[in-house]
């Protein structure tokens, strides 16, 4: 399995992530096409620091929407960070974290999907 | 065509309802409309309960089938609406498409939540199975995403971190002449920026409480209503829209899209404009929202809502006054009773009938949210 973090590739070329069943953008059935971020500087849009996380995730949960540029579109992501604070504008590269939350303790049937992903790690 | 009219509101008390559970609640509302308004529950046809998560909070489904018997509606046509915390909103745009269709005579509409037997963060959690399975894994909550979408709104337009604690301030100023409101005690600016960080920029007394409570609404057409009573307004715009699941795909995260396109469609229906509008009930489950709101319906242009509450245009005696009720802030939030509320309180404030809350006012307007701007349903209604 892949660790890298990859985004969703429609047929005309829009990318969009996560997947659905038609391009947000174009509206045609997404493919199986997939373009990794893994080697590329991501840009915090804005963060917030949660010190009252649900069951099963981290405290305090510093979690930020970081944008990528990537064949000439941007694309937005959400996700943790793994420095211990962050600002609007930092540059961001993603590290694979094999279990984001322990799903034992969530509402959410822990078959229903997965848990791994992708938190940023800040690299300015 | 013939208008589709509210003959009467009822509310529970919001608070914590220790012993009163969703059927109990529920009924409590709708016998209390139904005595106001001397509907004889036979003759009502359609009854629809707003309620986002009976089951997930209670483990009790089937709560319209369990309220239409309760009341004695039996045989009326029923059906749960949800629409996570826009479910009131979305109950009122399905009552009032029976009466506008003609499929029903007499619509009872009944929003409620059970919701403060549980812990805080158990609340939370129930509420953050809304998100999408990418967000949900990170441990995403409401709150946290009102705190990414504060952040941002107040780098963007160099907002007042202050501002936000004023919708605080007002809405709880408000709340303390509310009888039904689950806290009705001011607090000052100096408490909101001192009170816990739960999502940074946002505070403690950024958020709603959790509450329980129901409201109720009776709907019929404006002909039918003549013959009944003299005390009824009619809602003259509607619309419902929906944005994007998935939060961080939004277009412009400071821009509610399922506002601005819900409100547009109820503005257009009523041949009104945003000038039109004497007082407004939004949706303020985070001090945020009310000031996105605010802007995205219109009131204000992009990035200024923050300075409509420094200026005091939003107070109860401004020129826009918004949440007179005291909003979500201090009556409390039971999600599917917030929307219904919203329109209790701008019955009242259209009849003359709000007390110490009095404006002065022909229309309003109502905005019902659902998640982070995942839903909206906008009502404008006036008074005859
Ligand atoms: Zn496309």
């Amino acid at each position: 399995m892949s660790t890298d973090l990859n985004v969703h590739k429609c047929p005309n070329g829009h990318l969009c992530y996560p997947k659905h069943s038609v391009c947000p953008k174009c509206g045609v059935l997404m493919g199986n096409k997939t373009v990794s971020l893994s080697e590329l500087n991501g840009t915090v849009v804005t963060w917030t620091k949660s010190t009252v996380p649900p069951p099963g995730v981290r405290s305090p949960n510093i979690l930020a929407i970081v944008e990528y540029y990537i064949e000439g579109q941007s694309i937005t992501l959400l996700g943790g960070i793994e420095n211990e604070s962050v600002n609007i504008g930092d540059v961001v590269k993603a590290t694979y974290v094999s279990s984001l939350r322990d799903a034992e303790y969530g509402q959410r049937d822990e078959e229903s999907q997965t848990w791994s992903g992708h938190r940023f790690k800040v690299v300015n | 065509m013939d208008r589709v009219a509210i003959i009467g509101v009822s509310m529970t008390q919001f608070g914590v309802r220790e012993g009163s559970w969703i059927r109990d609640l529920l009924s409590e509302a709708a016998m209390d409309c139904i005595e106001t308004t001397g509907i004889v529950p036979k003759n009502i046809d359609h009854v629809y309960v707003s309620n986002m998560a009976s089951g997930e909070f209670e483990g009790q489904t089937g709560i319209m089938n369990a309220l239409v018997h309760d009341i004695g509606a039996i045989p009326a046509y029923t059906a749960r609406i949800d629409q996570t915390s826009a479910s009131g909103g979305a109950g009122i745009y399905a009552a009032w498409q029976s009466i506008a269709s003609g499929q029903s005579d007499m619509t009872l509409l009944v929003g409620g939540e059970k919701m403060t037997h549980t812990s805080t963060s158990m609340a939370t959690e129930i509420i953050s199975t809304l998100t999408h399975p990418v967000e949900y894994k990170h441990g995403v909550t409401l709150p946290s995403f009102a705190g990414l979408i504060a952040q941002l709104y107040l780098h963007k337009y160099n907002a007042s971190r202050e501002s936000l604690a004023k919708v605080a301030v007002k809405n709880h100023k408000n709340g303390v002449d509310n009888p039904h409101a689950h806290f009705r005690k001011e607090v000052d600016i100096e408490a909101v920026l001192n009170s816990p960080i739960v999502a940074d920029p946002l505070r403690l007394y950024d958020f709603c409480p959790i509450t329980d409570g129901s409201a109720a609404l009776m709907f019929c057409s404006e002909s039918r209503a003549k013959k009944i009573t003299q005390d009824y307004v009619v809602i003259t715009g509607i619309g419902g829209a929906t944005d994007t699941h998935v939060v961080h795909e939004r277009r412009e995260p400071t821009t509610l899209d399922a506002v601005v396109n819900s409100s547009n469609k109820a503005y257009e229906m009523a041949n009104k404009t945003p000038n039109d509008i004497d007082v407004a009930e939004l949706h303020d489950m985070f001090t945020i929202l009310e000031i996105l709101q605010s802007e995205d319906l219109g009131f204000f242009n992009k990035g200024e809502g923050w300075k409509a509450v420094e200026q005091g245009v939003t107070d109860i005696d401004g020129e826009l006054p918004i949440n007179t009720s005291g909003g979500l802030k201090s009556k409390g939030h039971p999600l599917g009773a917030s929307g219904v509320a919203q329109v209790h309180e701008l019955y009242h404030q259209l009849m003359g009938t709000a007390g110490k809350r009095q404006v002065d006012a022909k229309t309003g307007l109502a905005c019902n949210i659902g998640g982070f701007g995942n839903c909206a349903i906008t009502t404008i209604l006036e008074s005859i």
